[in-house]
């Protein structure tokens, strides 16, 4: 996984993305890519044409011919394509993720081949936090609007699942996930109109509400949501023409995969689209924003719509993966756990929130362990993951504010110390010290203990 | 009309609950512009000392006092340990710092008290009075509650109003660089506004513990509640605090007792969209400068 995630990193890092959405404000002139990027397009086919030949021939032993070849000819096409794309377009950020995303799902699947059904399921874990993280990033780091209430969000994709199911037990799996998606994203509409009256803490205090109220609705309503136990979701069952002995928890990660690449590809598209510079100035400056143009409402209650879409694709894959949709699965906490993702792998980086994502499943994998080794009484093992993302949060505020992907960056930098303007689409990075005068009361010693406070909030209200 | 006296009874004591928690967050709002998220995890994790206290024999009396000292501590602690640090810089950073407090201290609590659900022993009765041949709703228990809350505002407000000290830490709140131009400490004086903000919010936990039973998320929905309390009162004002929190105890007792018990914090959430949808600036405040 942590591959995926280096591999989704190219996609929201790669220096090309800056030449052409270049930020609109600063006037930013960077300097032609030098070179046709040849080299690059070949090597990039050439991987993906031999992945998917090894993955065709790895999967042959165990499944029949007619996934093997499937795969293989969608590989070929894919390195065609990609190679294709990167030779003629190379600053067509659309055909780079897609060959990106590609070959990471190639790679994952691959991998997901080869290890155990838990190890498969933890992979399905993972692809369900992944839209969600996605989607609150663009949300929080590039929009500049704090939402507490995604684990809610996630519940109405979940419950989208549920009840369709239960009414037509005959629905398809794609439309179940489709209409999770569409729901919640009706409901983000609805939310994102009352948001987009709202700033920072209110706005944060509002969606607060909204996690600790919606699940009571499932009691309100619990003939139709099923109260506190929840409503079953049928697994995916895996489709016939995979073999017999195929793990149903593979089906579920695969599933998962290609969800989420799915969710990274649009999103990363988006932001480096003219969408995306509309919702980083609405988040810099409304006025200024609005003074050139941009529909600040709009922009906030669209960015509100996408991310809300995501987190109901993350609930009807939660629902899957979990056979169930009930209220305590989407608590607070859960709404919380995917801000801490965010906020430690990297505000408003898609690999940030991949990052994040993975770390909400193996931190608790990683603590579990740990008790087990130090024989740690059962209710310290079952909170340390929530102690461990507590303390996370503040540390990062306190000592790495950018997160993971902010570490990396910095180092990258320090590493090859030449061209390449600062970072000017990163959320972490505007200059917090002009900050402090309007809103600091401290003393300038504690002022200057915490210079690099600027994960890039709404302007104070 | 008998269930409107009770439904109204009710409602003035969970609402006098809910102020305490609102005045907690309008005291760090005011001084810090921070909403303090982490209010409701502090106020369980002092009602949780408490009932150590008490499991160890000590008196009722003894665990109230020993909660309020904890809260004092603890919000004192984390304001100069730190939101010192963080004040400075983005909102955004505050809040999350906020939240992460809020995971930590709810992880926390059951590590060291476990994750059952405890009951708060409550050291009056809380079997409504007789009047004549009638039970009223108003228990000995809601009365204390509600001269609790009384006694700790009015406190607060002679502090505020009549000492040296709550003279600083307005002017901190109010003006902090002329204040420190003139000799106040501003940042003791936020130290100490967290502080008793925090004493404040442990009140709240220590008085509801016994209507509810105590686990480690049994603050969420006082936050909410607190919130909204909050909200309707401006967010600026501690009095408007105190009037949102009495106003929603009984808008929320009224829901639960004629519509449904499942929709109070649902009640909660739609009042609370409802007043910033309608009035940001809250419903007793005066001014209208700041855009939400």
């Amino acid at each position: 996984m942590v591959s995926g995630g280096h591999e989704e990193g190219v996609v929201t890092d790669a220096p090309g993305g800056r030449v052409d959405t270049a930020p609109a404000p600063t006037g930013d002139a960077s300097p032609p890519r030098p070179g046709p990027p040849l080299g690059a397009a070949l090597t990039v086919g050439v991987v993906a044409l031999a992945l998917a030949l090894a993955i065709g021939v790895a999967l042959a032993s165990h499944h029949g011919p007619l996934v093997p070849w499937t795969i293989t000819v969608i590989g070929g096409l894919l390195a065609v394509g990609a190679s294709v794309g990167w030779l003629t377009l190379p600053a067509n950020p659309l055909l780079r993720h897609l060959a990106v995303a590609g070959v990471a799902g190639l790679l994952l699947l691959l991998f997901s081949d080869h290890v155990s059904a838990f190890s498969d399921f933890q992979i399905a874990q993972v692809a369900y936090y992944v839209p969600a993280a996605a989607g609150l990033t663009l949300l929080v780091g590039w929009n500049g609007q704090l939402s507490l209430g995604h684990g809610a969000l996630m519940a109405i994709g979940a419950y989208t699942v549920a009840v369709l199911m239960a009414h037509n037990p005959t629905f398809p799996v794609i439309a179940l996930i489709l209409a999770a998606v569409v729901v919640t994203g009706l409901a983000g509409a609805v939310i994102g109109v009352a948001a987009a009256r709202l700033r920072g803490p209110y706005l944060a205090g509002a969606t607060l509400a909204l996690a600790v109220a919606l699940p009571e609705l499932a009691t309100r309503y619990s003939g139709t949501l099923g109260g506190a136990q929840g409503l079953p979701v049928r697994p995916l069952g895996v489709p016939t023409w995979l073999s017999e002995t195929f793990p149903a928890e593979r089906w579920l990660a695969w599933v998962g995969i290609v969800s989420g690449l799915v969710v990274l590809v649009l999103l990363a598209n988006l932001m480096r689209s003219g969408i995306g510079r509309r919702l980083r100035t609405v988040r810099d400056d409304e006025v200024a924003a609005s003074l050139a143009g941009v529909n600040v409402a709009r922009t906030q209650v669209m960015a509100f719509v996408v991310s809300a879409a995501c987190a109901g694709l993350a609930g009807a894959l939660y629902g899957f993966a979990t056979s169930l949709a009930n209220p305590a699965a989407f608590s607070l906490i859960l709404s919380l756990s995917l801000v801490t993702a965010i906020v430690i792998g990297g505000l408003g980086s898609l690999a940030g929130a991949v990052l994040g994502a993975t770390a909400l499943v193996f931190v608790p994998r990683l603590t579990t362990n740990v008790s087990n080794r130090f024989k740690l009484d059962t209710s310290v093992k079952g909170n340390l993951p929530l102690a461990v993302y507590g303390l996370l949060l503040v540390l990062a505020m306190l000592t790495f504010p950018d997160g993971i992907v902010g570490g990396l960056r910095r180092l990258a930098r320090f590493v090859t110390p030449r061209h390449r303007s600062p970072p000017a689409g990163s959320a972490g990075t505007a200059p917090s010290t002009s900050a402090p005068a309007a809103t600091a009361p401290t003393t300038s010693a504690a002022a200057a203990t915490a210079p690099a406070g600027d994960v890039q909030g709404p302007p104070a209200g | 009309m008998h269930q409107f006296i009770v439904l109204t009874l009710n409602g003035l004591t969970s609402g006098a609950v809910y102020a305490a928690l609102a005045l907690a967050l309008v005291l760090i709002w005011r001084s810090t512009r921070v909403l303090n998220f982490a209010q409701g995890a502090m106020a369980m994790f002092t009602t949780y000392v408490a009932l150590s206290v008490i499991d160890r024999g000590g008196s009722y009396w003894l665990a109230v006092l020993v909660a309020l000292a904890t809260g004092f501590v603890l919000g004192g602690v984390l304001e100069r340990v730190l939101m010192r640090r963080v004040e400075s810089g983005p909102p955004l950073n505050a809040v999350i710092v906020t939240l992460g407090l809020f995971i930590f201290l709810e992880a926390l609590a059951p590590m060291i008290w476990g994750g059952t659900t405890r009951s708060f022993p409550a050291h009056f009765s809380i079997v409504g009075f007789t009047v004549g041949s009638k039970h009223i709703a108003l228990s000995p228990f809601d009365l204390y509650t509600l001269v609790a809350v009384l006694v700790v505002m009015a406190t607060l407000v002679a502090l505020f109003r009549f000492t040296d000290v709550g003279l600083r830490m307005r002017a901190a709140a109010f003006a902090p660089e002329v204040s420190r131009l003139l000799g106040v400490r501003v940042g003791r004086m936020l130290t100490l506004g967290w502080a008793l903000a925090a004493l404040v919010g442990s009140l709240s936990g220590v008085l509801i513990a016994p209507v509810v039973l105590l686990s480690p998320n049994f603050m969420d929905a006082v936050l909410v509640f607190g919130f909204t309390a909050a909200i309707l009162g401006g967010l600026d004002s501690p009095v408007g605090a105190v009037v949102g929190g009495i106003g929603l105890g009984l808008a929320l007792s009224y829901i639960g007792g004629y519509l449904s018990p499942d929709l109070e914090t649902l009640g909660a959430f739609v009042i609370l969209i409802g007043v910033l949808m309608m009035r940001p600036e809250g419903i007793f405040a005066g001014s209208a400068q700041r855009r939400v």
